[in-house]
């Protein structure tokens, strides 16, 4: 499952992808969950039981915000979270 | 002035509001069945920010759901969405082998068992009203909008939620049904009586379109016309979303502005697909699906023992 996490407003589209499918059986032990300097990340149990990692309520509606320090204006030439997701489940969609 | 007098002219200065928004509450029942003879009976809540349903299920197949606005508190609206069905068929909440609550509130649900998001819920349950080959769905709630892709099960495979803005929502449309003081259900039919059909209004934002909506009255639109340009608007908002997901056939559209023709035949206009049709109250399907889990799960309790 594609779960996309974040919002679209009169500024822009603000979303994060997690692709659940990679992020079930985690080959990188759920370093998202340290490397983002915010610590959006957290693990739940989806609809279908399976473990994954989401974006925290609390984030999602301020994603623009909350991730503006790790882009390439904040001196980040890569995302913390999609390197740390070594999988490739993490996309940012700006 | 005496009293009376004083009276009438204040009543005449304040008249009664009218609530153009209110949309229709609405109990319904299967009459041709008894939920007496089902032998696993299933609710599934919808505690939405806007409206609350609850939906009984019985043998795995829709009974009777009470579809009503929410109140100010989760619980109550569970309850009180709960007790409107079962006060119709004569059931008690004893009678309910399982409940699942879903929605915004679905935390909040009492008596629910298990509480699974709506997006989960609102695909299951279009997947009951529209079919196995319903794909993507559009759900259009009071205060968010959702645009979800599913399999021939119903079992989520994309999701997307907007639930920071109000455009493209419910909650729009019943601002714009106020301000043009037209009944909500008319808005759709109106929409169309106009001679050419306007550009969206350029504001995405409710608060925004609405004073843009005042400026078109005063440049001379009519009411109708008026409220084209916003269905328009509406329309194109969630087409983005949907967009942002991708469109597959198997189109479906859930919650209340499934039931307003001025949008959803915009939003058929602009992606070149008809959205799958369905008798069953489009508002239902988060409930529907809650119910629908409900079921599957007392299967899986069963196989288990």
């Amino acid at each position: 499952m594609i779960a996309n996490y974040g919002y679209k407003d009169g500024s822009g589209e603000y979303y994060i992808s997690i692709d659940t499918d990679k992020c079930i059986d985690c080959a990188a032990n759920r370093a998202c969950l340290t490397a983002c300097p915010k610590e959006m990340f957290e693990m739940i149990t989806d609809d279908y039981d399976d473990e994954v990692a989401w974006v925290k309520k609390s984030n999602t509606r301020t994603l623009a915000y909350d991730c503006a320090e790790c882009k390439p204006a904040g001196g980040h030439t890569s995302l913390p979270c999609t390197t740390a997701c070594t999988p490739g489940a993490i996309k940012h969609s700006w | 002035m005496n009293a009376e007098v004083a009276a009438a002219t204040v009543a005449e200065a304040a008249p009664e509001k009218k609530e153009f928004w209110r949309w229709q509450e609405n109990v319904w029942f299967d009459e041709t069945k008894n939920w007496k003879d089902a032998k696993v009976i299933t609710c599934g809540i919808d505690v939405g920010s806007v409206s609350s349903q609850a939906v009984i299920v019985c043998d795995g197949e829709l009974f009777g759901y009470n579809s009503m606005r929410t109140g100010n508190n989760s619980p109550d609206s569970a309850k009180n969405a709960l007790q409107g069905i079962m006060d119709k068929i004569g059931m008690k909440l004893e009678d309910i082998h399982y409940v699942v609550g879903t929605g915004y509130g679905r935390v909040n649900v009492p008596f629910a068992h298990k509480a699974i998001t709506e997006i989960a819920c609102h695909a299951r349950g279009a997947n009951y009203m529209g079919g196995n080959k319903v794909r993507t769905i559009l759900d259009m709630g009071g205060q968010d909008c959702k645009a979800i892709h599913c399999d021939e099960k119903g079992k989520v495979t994309n999701f997307l939620m907007n639930d920071k803005c109000a455009a493209g929502t419910g909650r729009g449309m019943e601002v714009i049904s106020d301000l043009m003081q037209i009944p909500i259900a008319e808005l759709g039919p109106r929409s169309f009586d106009v001679d050419v059909e306007p550009e969206a209004v350029s504001s995405i934002c409710v608060v925004f379109a609405k004073s843009e909506a005042l400026g078109l009255l005063k440049a001379g639109y009519t009411k109708n016309k008026v409220i084209a340009a916003y269905c328009q608007a509406m329309a194109e908002r969630v087409v983005s979303l949907l967009e942002r997901i991708g469109v597959e056939e198997g189109f479906f559209i859930t919650g209340g502005i499934a039931k307003n023709p001025g949008v959803v035949k915009r939003i058929e206009r602009i992606l070149g697909i008809k959205a799958v049709d369905t008798k069953i109250d489009s508002q239902i399907a988060g409930a529907l699906g809650a119910a629908l889990f409900g079921y599957t799960l007392m299967q899986k309790q069963a196989k288990a023992a």
